[in-house]
């Protein structure tokens, strides 16, 4: 079955003094989502990734197109009681302490009472906040809050997550934790939905990855497909400044920055290149393949124009 | 997963009390008991017979100001805070249907409203018992007008939710009040109308009966002078204020169903 099957789905809003200019904030999108995976959108600023997911939770409703979760409907609560949502930039009722707002909404997914206390423990230990479970949400900071926005949404042990733009606001250890918790969700067999701006972590995560701007789809794709094609070249570094004159004639491509040297040939250059640093007595450092990496897709797709322009990592 | 709305209403009610007791409303009956205290001590001086009269009158008074004010100020923030402050989106999108919270939130409020009712009836009467050193038997009369004030609260809040799904706070504040003061009117406006011919006569009529009827919730005054109150008037209020706060709640909640959050 489909975890997320988004068929046409579409938001206009009517902006302007009057009302009568067509904003499109979505236009009609059709996506799916296979149960089990770790999809990525992605898409700069006001592509329309935020709406996508207020459509799916049913805040907002689409001007046309529908969608099903799990298989059901939008509102159906059978279907909310099996997702978790983290919305951007997360704010709760701020009168309520962690543990408190955790107690409440698990109550209102339908966690028996017995479980609510632990699982709230439970899961503030797990999003690193173990200490402050008595503290008012006013008090927290926006981090804190973010990460309280993650516990509440993996409380009720859902099958399907939706994360508008987990990482934001962590410090560099909040987002190797999140990662570590999108895959450990994985891990358990639930599905991951995410937007990011963040495309080294959407490559270390992802299956699959969607590119949207301006409201449209511009590329879908399994990322393991879209970074595997070594493209019949590859990276050497070595340590110095000089560079072997044989290199001249293998058609390198050279950079020195600092005291080191990164060299591009083709694959059937490889040992020839290699045989010329032996013989300068030069220490090689790395060698491995040119890859694409999802930053040089996700260029192509927002700047067709650019898409053969290289861009690393 | 076929838990009853009651499961996620109740909830929803008891925090949005919880919310009204962070939120320090009751710190208003502090300055309802230093008015109580302050009334009985006064008028204890005097002692020209109306003391019991210029205490019910004036208790019974500031309890239905008192609670109308809160009612309003909170009422109107019922949903909208919550869709200003995007705390819904971490709600909607638990099985929770929107007119479930629509319910929860107006039932939570007018159960804070009967809590603070409740311990301002205390001062009420302990002011009474101040004047009068003891009670006499009509002084029961005063927890009907209570009753009835309470009735006004819930109608209130209905209003005020109601006006707070379509307009700005401050405007659904300002139509409230207004209702509340032209529904004190309602009997006379009632009259009036059928003073009027043709036409007017009907649209008069409709207007003042769409009126919140607040002076059939008003007994103060006959109760401050001891009268009884018919049952028949107790049973036509409770209905009356219990069709009309399901209605305004029914119009917020067909107005919340559609809209976008922002
Ligand atoms: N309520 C609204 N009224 C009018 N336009 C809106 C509304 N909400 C969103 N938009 C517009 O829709 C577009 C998409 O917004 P959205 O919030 O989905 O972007 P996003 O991809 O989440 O961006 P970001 O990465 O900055 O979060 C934007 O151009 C925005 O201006
Ligand atoms: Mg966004």
């Amino acid at each position: 079955m489909l975890a997320i099957e988004i068929l046409g789905l579409e938001k206009t809003y009517n902006v302007g003094f009057w009302g009568k200019t067509p904003k499109h904030a979505l236009r009609p999108l059709h996506l799916n989502v296979e149960e089990g995976e770790i999809f990525g959108f992605l898409g700069p600023n006001g592509a329309g990734k935020t709406t996508t997911l207020k459509l799916l939770m049913g805040l907002v409703f689409p001007t046309s197109g529908t969608a099903r979760i799990l298989g059901m409907e939008l509102d159906d609560p059978r279907m909310k009681a099996q997702i978790g949502f983290l919305p951007e930039q997360p704010y709760f009722y701020d009168y309520l302490t962690a543990r408190e707002l955790l107690e409440y909404y698990a109550q209102l997914s339908g966690v028996a009472a017995k479980e609510r206390s632990r699982k709230a423990d439970e899961v503030l230990a797990k999003v690193g906040l173990p200490n402050v479970a008595g503290l008012q949400l006013r008090k927290f900071s926006k981090g804190m809050l973010q990460r309280v926005g993650i516990a509440q949404a993996i409380l009720h042990d859902p099958k399907l997550l939706f994360f508008d733009e987990p990482m934001s606001g962590l410090d560099p250890l909040g987002r190797r934790d999140v990662r570590d918790l999108m895959e450990q969700l994985k891990h358990e067999g639930k599905t991951v939905f995410f937007s990011t701006h963040i495309l080294p972590d959407a490559e270390a995560l992802c299956d699959r990855v969607a590119v949207i701007h301006d409201g449209e789809l511009k590329g879908v794709g399994a990322v393991a497909d879209l970074t595997s094609g070594v493209r019949g070249k590859v990276e050497i570094i070595w340590s110095g400044r000089i560079i072997p004159p044989a290199f001249k004639g293998l058609g390198a491509d050279c950079h020195v920055t600092g005291d080191t040297v990164r060299a591009i040939v083709s694959e059937e250059c490889q040992d020839a290149a290699l045989d010329a640093l032996r013989n300068a007595h030069l220490r090689l450092i790395s060698l491995s393949p040119v890859r694409n990496s999802l930053e040089a897709y996700y260029v192509s797709k927002l700047q067709p124009g650019k898409a053969a322009a290289e861009v690393r990592p | 997963m076929k838990a009853a709305p009651m499961s996620r209403v109740f909830p929803i009610a008891l925090n949005t009390f919880r919310e009204a007791v962070r939120d320090r409303v009751l710190y208003n009956l502090v300055a309802f008991a230093v008015l109580m205290s302050g009334a009985a001590i006064l008028v204890g001086q005097i002692s020209v017979g109306i003391e019991k009269l210029v205490v019910i009158n004036l208790g019974l008074t500031a309890v239905s100001l008192f609670g109308v004010v809160i009612s309003i100020f909170i009422g109107i923030g019922l949903v909208s805070k919550e869709i200003d402050k995007r705390t819904l989106y971490t709600l909607l999108s638990r099985p929770v249907r929107r007119w479930e919270f629509v319910v929860g939130k107006f039932l939570g409020l007018v159960g804070t409203l009967v809590l603070n009712t409740f311990f301002m009836a205390i001062g009420v009467f302990g002011a009474l018992l101040y004047v009068a050193h003891h009670f006499a038997k009509p002084d029961a009369w005063v927890l009907v007008a209570l009753y009835f004030i309470i009735l006004q609260f819930v109608i209130v809040t209905g209003l005020a939710l109601l006006f707070s799904s379509f307009s700005s706070p401050l405007m659904s504040a300002v139509f409230a009040f207004s209702l509340f003061i032209v529904g004190a009117f309602a009997e006379d406006l009632r009259g009036f109308a059928r003073m009027t011919k043709g036409i007017t006569r009907w649209i008069a009529t409709g207007a003042a009966y769409l009126v919140p009827n607040f002076s059939a919730l008003n007994v103060i005054t006959p109760v401050a002078h001891g009268q009884p109150v018919s049952g028949q008037l107790i049973l036509y209020n409770t209905a009356y204020a219990l069709i009309y706060a399901t209605m305004t709640i029914c119009g917020a909640v067909l107005i919340f169903e559609r809209r976008n959050l922002k």
